[in-house]
C-alpha cells in the first residue's frame, strides 16, 4: 500500500488531478456553510449579470440568481449523483458477477448471455430507454445510468470471480462445510472488493459525465433543483447573449472529468507498471552513439570490429553488454561467436547495424568497418542503404522474426525492393529464385503463404531467402538454429555452409553450440561478460583450449555415444554486467584463479591464437 | 469469407431477439395505461379501451411481446400518435441524419485518432508527443455538448465561418457544400472523445509492436523507417485498434444524441429525446430497437473487417 501510494505520487499529473478534485470535494462539503447567496432567489432586476459584478463573484443567470451559488450546489448534485450512480451499478454488478463466477455451468452462461445483450446496445439507447420508461427525473436518470453500467461490473468481476473461484482456498472452505453463503461472504469478497473499488472510482467520473449529459437534454434534474447539466442545458438558450452562465457550469464538468481521469491514470500506472506509459518505450530507427574517439582500425578485414563498447542505460544504472570487441572477418569466411546467454555476442552483432534496441542501447564507443568505411554513428539513410544489402541478418525465432500478417512473398520481395527499383513481376521472379536457392519445395505455392502457416524449418529458410535477397557481403546468423529441431538444424546449417561455399559470402555464426561451430566455422571466438576471452582457428580452440572458460564450456557438450561420462556444469553464474569485476571476469568461478586474477586490466595476448588469461591451459604463442 | 459472414450474422439471431425482448420489458414497465396516457385526462373509458385493442395491450405480456415482435418482423414499428405518421417512416428519416452525422464524426475519429496515435508512438517523448498527449487528455475530458457550444461560440458567432445549426440552409442552399459546412462542426464535437480514446489506445499498441522482432527484422532488411512505422507496425497495431472502433462506434451513435440536441441537427437521437418528453412511448420503443439492431450489424462488420486484417483468424 505504502508503495502504491509513493508510486502514485511520483506521478506529477495524477497529483494535479488528486489535488484539483481534492479542492472541488472540499468546496462542495463546506457548500452549506459557506456564507453563500440562496441559490434559488430570482431577482429579475439583476438577470446576467458579468461575472466578478459587485455581490457576484461569477455574476447572475437568467432568473438573476447568483451563479457561483447555483455552481456550487449544482456541483454537490452532480458529484453525489454521480457516486451513488458509481455506487449501484458497482454493488449490483458486481453482485451478478460474483454469483454468475461462482455459480458457474448453466447459470453462468445465462447471466452472462444476458449480460452481454446488454452490451450489445450502444449505452444510451438503453439509458434513453429506461428513462422513457420511468419518466424524466434526476433519481430516474440516475437509476438509467446505473442499469446501463451494471453490464461493465457484471463481466469485469466475473472474470475475476471465475479465476479465483477453482482456487486451493476456495476448495478448502468447501470442504471444511462452509455453505455458498459464507463462502462468498468470507471468502471471495474479500479477495475481489480492491477490484471492484477501483472499477468504481475509476467510472465516477463517467457517470458525473453521463447523468449530466441526460439533465442536459432535460431529462434528469427538473427545475428548480438543478445540477451542472441541467444548469448548461438552460444556460443554452442564453448562449450568445450571455455566454458566461454556459462557461460556469461547462469548465466545471471538464474540471472533475479530467481530474478523475488524471487520477485514474495514475492509480492504473501505480498498480501496473508494466502498463505505465513511460516503461514502455519503443526502439528507434537506429541505435543511439555516444562515443568520444574512433580507434584506429586494427586489421583489415571486410568487416572490422576495433574496440566496440555496447552499454544498456536503465535509469541510473548502466549495463555493460559489450566491453571492447575486436573481430576482423575476411571476404567468404565463417567466423563463431561463441557463449552463455548474456555474454553480449548478440549486442556486438547488433551493433554492426545500429540494431540494438535504443533505448536502452547505447554504443558507447569502437569503430564498425566495412571495407573501411566506419558504420557507428553513420548517419540513418547510411545505414538503411546498408542493412539487407551489403550486410543481411538472419535471427534466432522465425516464427516471431517474420512479421505475422504479411505474406511471406510480399516480406521477401521487400527486402529487394528496398533497395532496387524493380517492376513487381521482376520481384516476383527473384523471390521464386530465392526460394529455389534456399530449397523450398513448390516455391511459387509458398510465396502466397503466411508465416503461421509454415513449419519452423520452412521459416527458417524464408528468413536465410531474406538474407540473402541482395547478395550481400557479410550475414550476420544471430542462433538461426536454437529454436529448430536437431534433424531441421542440420539442414539449415549445410544450407548455410553450401550458400556460403557458392556465393563467396562472409557469415558470423552467433551460437551457444561448439558442436555447430565446429562443423561450420573456420575461426572462433569465445565471449564472457562482454569480452572476447580466446579467439583462433575453430579445430585448434576446439581440440586444445587456452582460456578455462573455454575448456569447461567444451566439456559442458554432450557426446553422442559418450556414455555415462558426467558433465560437469561451470559453478556459479556469469558476473552481472551492471558491476563488474576488476581483473577477469571469469575469476570467481575460475578452478585456476590466483589472487592476481582479481587485479588491473587483463590483455588479449597472441596473433593467430589470442587469450585472455594470465594461468592459460595452453600456450597461444605470441 | 462468404461463409463466416453468414455465420456472424446467424450467431446475431438471438441477440436481436434478445434486445427485442430487453426493450418490450422496459417499456413494459411503464406505470398506467398508455393508452390513457395518449389520449390525455378528458379520454372516456371507451375510447382508452377501444385504443388499447388497437394498440395490442389487451391480454399477457408475452402475448402482446409476441404480436409487436410479428409486426416488427413485417417492417411494421407501429404508429406514433403525437406525429400521427408510421414509426418506420420517421425512424429511417432520421437515422439517415444521424448516420451523416455519426459516419462523418466516426471518419474523422479514426483517421485522426490513428495519426495522432502513431505519431505519438513514433516520436516517444518528443514534442509532437507531449503535444498530443496534452490534447487528448483534453479531448477525453471535456463533455461533448459543452465542447460544440463552446464551438458555436467562437466559429459561429464570434468568427462567422460557420452556420450555427441545422442540417441545411433554410434558404436556398441544400447541395452537398451545404451539408459540409453544417456538418463540420457537429462531427468535430462529436469526435473530439473518441479521437482521444483512439489516439491514447493506438499509441500504446504502437509501442507494444515497435518493441517486437519482426519489426527490428524489417529494419534489419533496410526497409525505410517510414514504411516500418506505418506498414509493418501500424498494419499489427490495427489488430488491436480495430474492435476498438467497434466500440467507440457506439460512443459516437450514443454522443450523437446530446450533438443533435446542440446542433438541431434533425437525427434519431433528438426524436427520442423529444419523443421521450412527449410520452410518445410507441415511437422511443421502434427507434431504440431500429438503432440498436443497426449496431449489432455494424460490429459483425467490423468482425469481418478483423478477419479479413489477420489472417490468423479462423473464417
Amino acid at each position: 500500500m505504502r508503495v502504491f501510494f509513493a508510486l502514485l505520487f511520483r506521478n506529477r499529473l495524477a497529483g494535479i488531478g488528486g489535488v484539483v478534485l481534492a479542492i472541488i470535494v472540499a468546496l462542495v462539503l463546506l457548500t452549506p456553510v459557506l456564507p453563500l447567496q440562496n441559490p434559488d432567489v430570482t431577482a429579475m432586476g439583476d438577470r446576467f449579470l458579468r461575472p466578478l459584478s459587485p455581490g457576484h463573484l461569477l455574476g447572475t443567470d437568467a432568473l438573476g440568481r447568483d451563479l457561483l451559488s447555483r455552481l456550487l450546489w449544482g456541483t454537490r448534485l452532480s458529484l453525489a449523483v454521480g457516486f451513488a450512480a458509481a455506487v449501484a451499478a458497482g454493488l449490483i454488478g458486481s453482485a451478478v458477477g460474483i454469483i454468475a463466477g461462482y455459480a458457474g455451468g448453466r447459470i453462468d452462461n445465462a447471466i452472462m448471455r444476458f449480460v452481454d445483450m446488454l452490451m450489445a446496445f450502444p449505452y444510451i439507447l438503453l439509458a434513453l430507454a429506461i428513462v422513457a420508461a420511468l419518466g424524466p427525473g434526476l433519481m430516474n436518470a440516475l437509476i438509467a445510468v446505473a442499469a446501463v453500467n451494471v453490464p461493465f461490473f457484471a463481466r469485469n468481476i466475473r472474470g475475476i470471480t471465475v479465476g479465483l473461484a477453482s482456487r486451493d482456498f476456495i476448495d478448502a472452505a468447501r470442504l471444511s462445510g462452509k455453505g455458498h453463503v459464507r463462502i462468498v461472504l468470507t471468502e471471495l469478497l474479500p479477495n475481489v472488493l480492491p477490484v471492484i473499488v477501483i472499477a468504481m472510482s475509476t467510472t465516477i467520473g463517467w457517470m458525473i459525465l453521463e447523468t449530466a449529459g441526460l439533465s442536459f437534454l432535460g431529462l434528469g434534474s427538473q427545475p428548480p433543483q438543478a445540477d451542472l447539466g441541467s444548469m448548461l442545458g438552460e444556460a443554452r438558450a442564453a448562449m450568445i447573449s450571455a455566454p458566461h452562465t454556459s462557461v460556469v457550469p461547462g469548465v466545471m464538468i471538464f474540471l472533475i472529468v479530467m481530474s478523475i481521469n488524471l487520477l485514474g491514470d495514475g492509480v492504473r500506472d501505480a498498480l501496473d507498471p508494466r502498463l505505465k506509459s513511460g516503461a514502455l518505450t519503443r526502439p528507434m530507427a537506429a541505435t543511439r552513439v555516444a562515443r568520444r574517439n574512433v580507434p584506429e582500425a586494427q586489421g583489415s578485414g571486410l568487416l572490422q570490429i576495433d574496440d566496440l563498447e555496447a552499454q544498456f542505460h536503465v535509469g541510473r544504472r548502466v549495463y555493460r553488454a559489450v566491453n571492447g570487441v575486436s573481430l576482423s572477418i575476411a571476404p567468404g569466411e565463417c567466423v563463431g561467436l561463441i557463449g552463455e546467454s548474456g555474454s553480449g555476442k548478440s549486442v556486438t552483432a547488433l551493433s554492426v547495424m545500429g540494431l540494438v534496441a535504443s533505448p536502452p542501447g547505447v554504443i558507447t564507443g569502437g569503430a564498425v568497418r566495412l571495407a573501411d568505411e566506419d558504420l557507428i554513428g553513420a548517419p540513418y539513410a547510411r545505414l538503411r542503404a546498408l542493412r539487407g544489402n551489403k550486410v543481411a541478418y538472419v535471427f534466432q525465432d522465425p516464427l516471431s522474426t517474420l512479421h505475422p500478417l504479411y505474406r511471406v512473398g510480399d516480406q521477401l520481395t521487400e527486402a529487394i525492393t528496398s533497395h532496387h527499383r524493380i517492376s513487381a513481376h521482376e520481384a516476383r521472379e527473384r523471390a521464386l529464385k530465392l526460394l529455389a536457392d534456399v530449397r523450398i519445395p513448390n516455391p511459387a505455392a509458398r510465396l502466397s503463404a503466411y508465416p503461421h502457416e509454415l513449419s519452423g524449418g520452412m521459416r527458417q529458410r524464408i528468413g536465410i531467402a531474406m538474407a540473402l535477397a541482395n547478395e550481400p557481403e557479410v550475414i550476420i546468423a544471430d542462433e538461426p538454429t536454437t529454436a529448430l529441431d536437431v534433424t531441421v538444424q542440420a539442414q539449415v546449417l549445410a544450407l548455410l555452409d553450401d550458400l556460403r561455399r557458392r556465393k563467396n559470402v562472409a557469415i558470423v555464426f552467433i551460437t551457444h553450440d561448439f558442436g555447430i561451430v565446429g562443423q561450420l566455422c573456420d575461426r572462433v571466438a569465445v565471449m564472457y561478460a562482454g569480452r572476447i576471452v580466446e579467439e583462433g582457428p575453430t579445430e585448434r580452440v576446439l581440440s586444445d583450449p587456452a582460456h578455462p572458460y573455454t575448456r569447461r564450456l567444451i566439456a559442458c557438450v554432450p557426446e553422442l555415444g559418450g556414455g555415462r561420462r558426467q558433465l560437469p556444469a561451470i559453478p556459479g553464474l556469469p558476473p552481472a554486467v551492471d558491476q563488474l569485476p576488476e581483473g577477469c571476469a571469469f575469476a570467481p568461478r575460475c578452478d585456476r584463479a590466483t589472487p592476481d586474477c582479481a587485479q588491473g586490466e587483463i590483455g588479449l595476448r597472441g596473433s593467430l591464437r589470442k587469450v585472455r588469461c594470465i594461468h592459460p591451459e595452453a600456450e597461444v604463442g605470441a | 469469407m462468404g461463409r463466416y459472414i453468414l455465420r456472424r450474422l446467424i450467431s446475431a439471431v438471438p441477440v436481436l431477439l434478445g434486445i427485442t425482448v430487453i426493450v418490450f420489458l422496459i417499456m413494459a414497465m411503464i406505470p398506467g395505461d398508455p393508452a390513457a396516457a395518449i389520449l390525455g385526462s378528458y379520454a372516456t373509458p371507451d375510447n382508452v379501451a377501444r385504443l388499447n385493442r388497437e394498440l395490442g395491450l389487451e391480454g399477457p405480456l408475452w402475448q402482446r411481446y409476441l404480436l409487436w415482435l410479428w409486426h416488427l418482423l413485417h417492417g411494421d414499428l407501429g404508429r406514433s400518435y403525437a406525429l400521427n405518421r408510421p414509426v418506420l417512416d420517421e425512424v429511417l428519416e432520421r437515422f439517415s441524419a444521424t448516420l451523416v452525422l455519426a459516419g462523418a464524426s466516426f471518419i474523422l475519429c479514426a483517421v485522426f485518432g490513428i495519426l495522432a496515435g502513431v505519431v505519438s508512438a513514433a516520436r516517444q517523448y518528443g514534442f509532437a508527443d507531449k503535444a498530443i498527449t496534452f490534447v487528448v487528455l483534453i479531448g477525453i475530458s471535456v463533455p461533448a455538448f459543452f465542447l460544440g457550444m463552446m464551438m458555436i461560440l467562437l466559429f459561429a458567432v464570434d468568427l462567422r465561418w460557420l452556420p450555427v445549426s441545422g442540417m441545411y440552409a433554410i434558404y436556398g442552399g441544400g447541395d452537398l457544400m451545404d451539408l459540409l459546412r453544417h456538418l463540420i462542426m457537429p462531427a468535430t464535437a462529436l469526435a473530439a472523445v473518441a479521437t482521444g480514446v483512439i489516439a491514447r489506445l493506438t499509441r500504446g499498441a504502437m509501442l507494444e509492436v515497435l518493441r517486437q522482432d519482426y519489426i527490428r527484422t524489417a529494419r534489419a532488411k533496410g526497409v525505410h523507417e517510414r514504411r516500418v512505422i506505418w506498414g509493418h507496425a501500424l498494419r499489427a497495431a490495427m489488430v488491436s485498434v480495430i474492435p476498438v472502433l467497434g466500440i467507440q462506434a457506439g460512443f459516437v451513435l450514443s454522443g450523437a444524441v446530446y450533438i443533435e440536441t446542440v446542433f438541431q441537427w434533425p437525427g434519431i437521437g433528438r426524436m427520442l429525446v423529444d419523443a421521450i418528453l412527449k410520452r410518445d412511448i410507441v415511437l422511443v420503443q421502434g427507434g431504440v430497437v431500429f438503432v440498436a439492431a443497426c449496431y449489432v450489424l455494424f460490429n459483425i462488420a467490423v468482425d469481418v473487417a478483423q478477419s479479413l486484417l489477420d489472417p490468423r483468424i479462423k473464417t
